[in-house]
């Protein structure tokens, strides 16, 4: 007891003398609706976020130098499904995205993403995740966030997206249907993100037989020690926040109907990691 | 469903001028919950406590009536062949981890169903029957929080709920059943207090066993505030099915923290093993099976129950986490 208080003593104050006018600002002025223990319903509290926001603060200004284009697309406030091109084996866009919506604009905007079901049985990840405000990936949530005006990050690539062998960046993958649905009935708009930079962190290539023998749904190989993904290449990322879109109609309308209005939304990325892969000069810098 | 306003019905207005009180039978009354349900109903002008219990109940108030029988006998059921009882709270569960499956079902179940079965027979004209919101069970796959629609899945993973889960069942097929009889089922969330239940029991262990990188959060709730959801419950006109939540949510840590108890992080593969010997042995009251609910979320929305109900809970947060250790 007495050593583990010195210990969270001390890392609040390192915590609190690195972490800056900046985000320390940015940490007090997000709105949350914490009760007197400091957490939200979902787990999130807002002594782990200070921690957050200077890791991730690191990671996008100094180790993948992110220029973010199209700040003023991200909402001050209001539901909003943020949708993105998903890529790179390791979720570092997701990060890069989240931290983007904190840092660049006026007024800081918590992002939620959905993480997958499995990681409320990884130790450690288990709470960590929530205390950062992620949340598992159920509808529900989805929709209870929006609902209460929340920020919601999801790539409807899904595994698809980030696993797919280097060969292949830049290819939107089939995107699927259900954040449609879940704008419809939540009546949100969406904002469309392109990252590029993420699909060369790591290129890797797909062990297929590996995969089979793990169950995973994919193993990949990058050609470079420890051969797995682990670290990510220091490329430099650029984010295109695009103008917000709305969707009217029936949620429970049939896939074809939603695909039409899924495909707008596919579209705007993919022309907008067009015109990003035109105006980058070079991967690293 | 709704029941409108309490305070503007006529029913409960004539309840609480005239002479005449409901007869509300308590199941389940001499244990620390009961107990402290049958004072608060006690407290209250509209109702005339009867109690039902095969165990003594010792300092009474003197205007309750105690019947010192068990559940499936013949005696239980005299005391609803007069026709005269207007309401049945049924909280007389046995969650006695040490005792025989075969005596729990036994007590569980078939005493609910007896009850139940009196109630049909005899017309009492409200059942409310006092459930769990660890019906759900905790599974790595529930949404944050879980509407009173979920399934109930808590046996899937821990056998040792399969009764609880199948009064809830009981409950909501006697819902259907007889659609003259008010039928309330209330699922609340963990009960805190000087109760004997899993979750108390489990913050008064000293150091408080929790599993290696996991912290789930959990809702509370004041035992006095499940007085207050019954009494909620009684209302005339009111039925269905309701998750009862406390003031609130926050990690497990944080409730340990404020109880100033001592943590034992256990590797989660190892955990189980251990305090299974520790079990037999006697060492530890606490049931390996529970460990689930240490290590993933099993949360509801009590939103129904605050619109419909009117219930919303009295003691903050810091309350209901402190009443563990109330003397």
């Amino acid at each position: 007891m007495g050593v583990t208080d010195w210990l969270r003593r001390r890392l609040d104050h390192a915590v609190d003398d690195r972490l800056g006018d900046d985000v320390g600002a940015r940490t007090r002025a997000l709105v949350f609706r914490g009760n007197e223990y400091g957490f939200d319903a979902y787990g999130l509290g807002r002594d782990h976020l200070k921690v957050a926001a200077l890791l991730a603060g690191w990671v996008y200004r100094h180790y993948f130098r992110c220029h973010a284009h199209g700040i003023e697309h991200i909402p001050a406030a209001g539901r909003v499904l943020f949708v993105a091109n998903h890529s790179g084996q390791l979720p570092y866009d997701g990060l890069v995205i989240g931290s983007a919506c904190f840092l660049e604009p006026p007024q800081p905007r918590l992002v939620r993403s959905m993480v997958e079901h499995f990681v409320p049985t990884i130790p450690f990840a288990s709470y960590l995740l929530p205390r950062w405000g992620q949340i598992t990936g159920t509808p529900e949530n989805c929709r209870r966030l929006l609902d209460e005006d929340e920020a919601i990050l999801v790539f409807p690539e899904g595994v698809r997206g980030i696993s797919k062998p280097f060969s292949r960046r830049y290819q939107l993958q089939p995107f699927g249907l259900g954040f449609m649905r879940l704008a419809l009935a939540t009546n949100t708009p969406i904002v469309p993100v392109a990252v590029i930079g993420a699909e060369e962190q790591a290129p890797a290539v797909n062990v297929r037989s590996l995969a089979r023998l793990f169950g995973s749904p994919s193993f990949p190989v990058v050609p470079y020690p420890p051969f797995v993904p682990l670290v990510p290449l220091p490329v430099k990322y650029r984010l295109y926040f695009g103008e917000a879109m709305e969707f009217k109609g029936d949620a429970d309308d049939d896939d074809e109907v939603l695909d039409e209005k899924v495909r707008a939304v596919k579209h705007r990325i993919e022309s907008m990691i067009h015109i990003g892969l035109r105006e980058r000069k070079h991967v690293f810098w | 469903m709704s029941s409108g306003d309490p305070s503007t019905r006529p029913v409960g207005d004539s309840l609480t001028t005239g002479p005449r009180r409901r007869k509300v039978v308590i199941t389940g009354i001499a244990g620390r919950l009961g107990r402290v349900v049958a004072r608060a109903l006690h407290h209250d002008p509209r109702f005339l406590v009867v109690g039902l219990d095969r165990r003594p109940f010792p300092d009474k108030p003197k205007d309750i009536v105690h019947h010192q029988v068990d559940l499936r006998s013949k005696k239980a059921r005299d005391v609803f062949r007069a026709g005269d009882i207007d309401a049945l709270i049924h909280m007389g569960q046995m969650h006695d981890p040490r005792s025989t499956i075969a005596e729990l079902y036994s007590w569980n179940v078939g005493g609910t169903s007896k009850l139940l079965e009196y109630c049909l027979a005899y017309n009492v004209p409200k059942v409310v029957v006092l459930s769990s919101a660890s019906v759900y069970g905790p599974r790595p796959e529930n949404p944050q929080f879980l509407t009173e629609e979920a399934p109930l899945l808590a046996a899937q993973r821990f056998p040792a709920m399969r009764d609880l889960v199948e009064i809830d069942h009981l409950a909501s097929t006697f819902f259907w059943k007889a659609r003259d009889i008010e039928t309330v089922i209330l699922r609340p969330v963990h009960i805190l207090g000087r109760v004997h239940n899993a979750p108390s029991n489990y913050l008064r262990l000293d150091p408080v066993p929790m599993l290696l990188g996991f912290d789930p959060m959990v809702q509370v709730i004041h035992e006095r505030d499940i007085a207050e959801a019954l009494t909620c419950a009684l209302t005339p006109g009111v039925r269905g099915i309701y998750n009862i939540v406390g003031p609130g949510e926050v990690p497990l840590s944080v409730i340990v923290r404020e109880l100033g108890r001592r943590t034992l992080a256990i590797p989660h593969p190892i955990a189980k093993p251990l305090y299974a010997l520790a079990f037999r042995l006697g060492l530890s009251g606490y049931p390996v099976a529970e460990f689930d609910f240490i290590r993933y979320v099993c949360m509801v929305d009590g939103n129904r129950a605050e619109q419909e109900l009117g219930f919303r809970a009295r003691a903050t947060l810091r309350e209901t986490i402190r009443a563990v250790d109330e003397p």
